[in-house]
């Protein structure tokens, strides 16, 4: 029994802050307003963490078609088959490595950004500031940074996708040789555009939905010192990859 | 003027009362019994040692702590039971100019100014423009509109962060440390600005600091606030010559006295230090 509550201890703080979380996001989508104002720092944010990730997102997005079609022409080569290379990498990009791989990348360079720029925020006393000066800072700070994510996300993964795939064309056509019209002809015919593009899209929704969350919900609840604001960031980055994944197995497990 | 401007400091209309207050954290009172009249149109001090609730007093006022025993009444409203939605309508009553100036470091300086104008009304931008510009150019800084927070001297943000306090017009200003870091002419300046500006609108104004030598020439009347409680009150140049062991000793800095150099946690069983 007491080592029962011991456990039942332990799991009470995580819980209480999911619950937090949760609530922290209702009193976010409260705000929503659609007012010119806050579309346009909606639209700033986007800019901020969104195309400010594009390059780091593309260079990885080319290596990564790159080093897949490597691996797969090596293993489809055994039987005769490296012509099906760009179905393969079409379908294991589009499907799971371009959500996920995005995702991670975003969680570390916007995801630790928007979490230290909140936290520092509140060290300033900034966050006081709004407070009594009448502006609810969870709408003005918090909302713009957690919408711009959920935007910004599902971009950079069809950026990353259609990087991936340059890299792809780059490798296995300019390097290994392959005939082009195969290639194309096997990525047009055996990838389907609703089903692995778009079903890949939709998990990138909801992997910006989670670290944007995670990202703003840290910052905000940061303590506001300079250990506690490090705190946070490393926090942002664990947990986000983490509920990444997770959440990557349970709607690839339900939705195909 | 003088005589007006003395008017307004003497004014016996109470615009905050405060009753009984009681405020704990844990086991630690803050703040114990503590009661006063705030005249409408004066400066008033909150001083004493670091750490002593003086920044706490200010946030009870301003509705971002609850009280747990009194209560605090401002222009025959009290705060304590006000919804958060009454609480956030009566924010806009107030100007605040926090430690180190708290502006936002994503905003340059004009859009700093315009955030509670925007928030607040819906004046069209060309007005809103003429109105920043305008305050600006009343703390001495017209021209840097377009520079960002970390370009800007201590004492210019404390500046700008002073305009858009009062952007909105308010009829309180809330000070908590505004000169701590400063330059001794930037000091001079922001002084200048908080008394000229309380007397020109007629607002009430609050100030938490415990640097004394400042507050001497700016304040109509301080309350030295000791071990929770009011340990004095009167005009500055009264506490200095006062008698009362605690208030003398902030007052002239001295070590020795019942302000106590080892800190003593609560429930302490020891009594080593006493």
């Amino acid at each position: 029994m007491a080592v029962e509550e011991k456990y039942l201890d332990k799991l009470a703080g995580p819980v209480a802050e999911a619950g937090k979380c949760l609530l922290f996001l209702f009193r976010m989508l409260l705000g929503i307003r659609f007012s010119g104002s806050q579309i346009l720092t909606v639209l700033q944010q986007t800019y901020l963490i969104g195309a400010r990730s594009l390059v780091i997102i593309m260079i990885c997005g080319f290596f990564v078609g790159m080093v897949l079609s490597l691996q797969a022409i090596n293993a489809l080569e055994q039987f005769g088959a490296s012509d099906q290379v760009s179905l393969l990498v079409g379908k294991s990009l589009f499907r799971e490595l371009g959500p996920v791989l995005t995702a991670l990348l975003f969680a570390g360079r916007a995801g630790t950004s928007v979490t230290a720029e909140i936290g520092l925020m509140k060290a300033t006393n900034q966050i006081e500031a709004m407070e009594l000066m009448a502006i609810d800072p969870i709408q003005r700070i918090a909302l713009p940074r957690f919408v711009a994510g959920v935007i910004s996300v599902p971009l950079l993964t069809a950026m990353f996708n259609a990087l991936a795939i340059l890299g792809s064309v780059v490798f296995s056509i300019g390097v290994m040789d392959l005939d082009a019209g195969i290639f194309w002809s096997k990525l047009q015919t055996g990838v389907y555009f609703g089903k692995d593009f778009v079903g890949g899209l939709w998990k990138s929704v909801v992997f910006g939905g989670t670290i944007s969350l995670v990202a703003v919900y840290f910052g905000y609840s940061a303590r506001p010192t300079g250990a506690g604001v490090g705190t946070a960031t490393t926090n942002t980055v664990v947990l986000s990859s983490v509920l990444v994944l997770i959440f990557d197995f349970i709607m690839t497990s339900f939705l195909t | 003027m003088e005589d007006s401007k003395a008017k307004v400091r003497r004014s016996d209309t109470p615009l905050i009362r405060i009753r009984d207050l009681v405020f704990r954290r844990g086991r630690t009172t803050i703040l114990d019994g503590v009661s006063m009249d705030i005249p409408k149109g004066s400066i008033v001090a909150f001083m004493g040692p670091s750490g002593v609730g003086k920044t706490t007093i200010l946030r009870l006022i301003s509705g971002q702590l609850r009280p747990d025993e009194g209560t605090i009444e401002i222009g025959g409203k009290i705060i304590s039971s006000m919804s958060y939605a009454e609480l956030k309508r009566f924010r806009r009553n107030f100007g605040v100019l926090l430690q180190d100036g708290a502006l936002f470091t994503d905003l340059t300086v004009f859009e700093n100014i315009a955030t509670p104008v925007r928030e607040h009304t819906n004046l069209p931008e060309p007005l809103i423009r003429r109105l920043v510009m305008s305050k600006l150019s009343a703390v001495g800084l017209g021209g840097i509109e377009e520079k960002m927070p970390h370009e800007l001297s201590g004492g210019m943000a404390r500046r700008v962060a002073f305009a858009r306090a009062v952007v909105l017009d308010p009829a309180i200003m809330l000070y908590d440390e505004p000169m701590t870091g400063l330059d001794p002419i930037a000091v001079s300046t922001v002084r200048t600005l908080m008394r000229e500006t309380n007397d020109a609108l007629g607002l009430t104004s609050i100030v938490v600091t415990h640097n004394v030598n400042q507050m001497r020439e700016l304040v109509d009347y301080c309350y030295i606030i000791v071990a929770a409680k009011i340990a004095g009150e009167g005009p500055p140049e009264e506490l200095t010559a006062s008698t009362e062991a605690g208030v003398n000793q902030f007052m002239n800095g001295r070590v020795e006295g019942p302000i106590p150099f080892h800190y003593k946690p609560p429930g302490a069983p020891w009594g080593l230090l006493d």
